[in-house]
């Protein structure tokens, strides 16, 4: 151990401003860094479920209005039959 | 050689091989990290000259040193990625831009720390710390073009292209103090043979700069991964991935 107490070490000889800014800043900035660098890692996750979601949403929506214009159609012709039925009668 | 390397071009197998070695990658930084800061803090002497202002030396070189060594990394990684479109070796460079940009930002940082007591000045235009300061610049410039493209492999050749101009720059750092007389001083670590450093002030050297190795080691393995899901999104495995976990 090179210091005799706690403020001795906390003095760093006379220098500790600048060696507690050096460390500070090296601390403040490497940890910004590895927030950054696990959130975007689960942003990316949640960015490509939510795609993924958005997907089958869309698929669902565009299935169920194909079904829609089917029987729409089907309706359509049903009724054009009906109406050539009575001008043969 | 190349039958074992080759399924590691296959970003599936990549992504599950580098979350397996992961946490075995935190914990050595954990431990490495924190003996050599301890140790440098604490228990290596001060100099004879500098006194305990010295201590900043222990984060001051292996940071300007990876931020050197993370450039190179990403020179050869921009070179595979133009040679041979591995679009890993353009994830990889994209992963390591940003890390080297934090490197490089706090050896010039603590560099500043040491020199305003030592030197009496923060900054001085003198060649070393220029063309540091321009390894930042570079950085920057790097992950730019990376976010300039919506397209990922134009954005890819684009910095890849800036990264291997770039490489110039390296030998200027390493040998400026040697080429041109500057404030900064040589270097005490690797000179090969007798290092000018008592044994005592080099051990805790040893273990911080493998500390920092291994934390640029870790978060550019995380930022990879990142990478990775960001360029493959649409394949199935991914899809499955993001399927399982949200289960």
């Amino acid at each position: 151990m090179q210091f005799d107490s706690i403020s001795d070490f906390f003095n760093m000889g006379g220098y500790a401003f600048f060696v507690w800014l050096a460390y500070g800043a090296t601390a403040v900035m490497l940890a910004l860094l590895v927030i950054s660098s696990n959130s975007s890692f689960k942003k990316m996750k949640q960015q490509i479920a939510q795609r993924q979601k958005r997907e089958t949403k869309l698929r669902q929506a565009a299935q169920l209005q194909r079904t829609l214009e089917l029987e729409h159609d089907q309706q359509e012709q049903q009724a054009e039959k009906n109406n050539s039925k009575e001008v043969l009668s | 050689m190349w039958k074992w390397l080759h399924p590691y071009a296959n970003p599936e197998v990549t992504y599950h091989f580098t979350g397996k070695i992961l946490p075995w990658f935190v914990a050595l930084t954990v431990i490495t990290l924190s003996t050599g800061l301890v140790w440098a803090l604490l228990f290596a002497p001060a100099d004879y000259q500098q006194g305990d202002s010295f201590r900043i030396f222990y984060i001051h070189v292996p940071a300007a040193s990876l931020s050197m060594g993370i450039y190179v990394g990403m020179a050869v990684a921009a070179f595979c990625s133009l040679i041979w479109q591995l679009k890993l070796a353009d994830a990889s460079a994209a992963a390591m831009a940003p890390v080297g940009a934090v490197f490089t930002a706090i050896a010039l940082l603590t560099g500043s720390a040491w020199g305003k007591p030592m030197w009496g000045t923060w900054w001085i235009w003198d060649a070393r710390l220029t063309s540091e300061l321009i390894l930042l610049f570079l950085y920057l410039g790097v992950i730019a073009l990376h976010n300039a493209f919506e397209d990922k492999n134009l954005a890819g050749r684009a910095a890849s292209i800036l990264t291997l101009v770039g490489v110039i720059n390296i030998p200027i750092i390493k040998y400026s103090v040697e080429w041109w007389n500057t404030l900064h001083q040589g270097s005490t670590v690797s000179k090969l043979g007798k290092p000018s450093m008592t044994i005592d002030m080099l051990w805790p050297f040893i273990f911080c700069f493998l500390g920092f190795a291994l934390l640029v080691t870790t978060i550019i393995c995380i930022r990879f991964r990142t990478e990775i899901l960001a360029r493959n999104s649409i394949r199935p495995w991914v899809r499955n991935l993001v399927i399982l976990e949200n289960k």
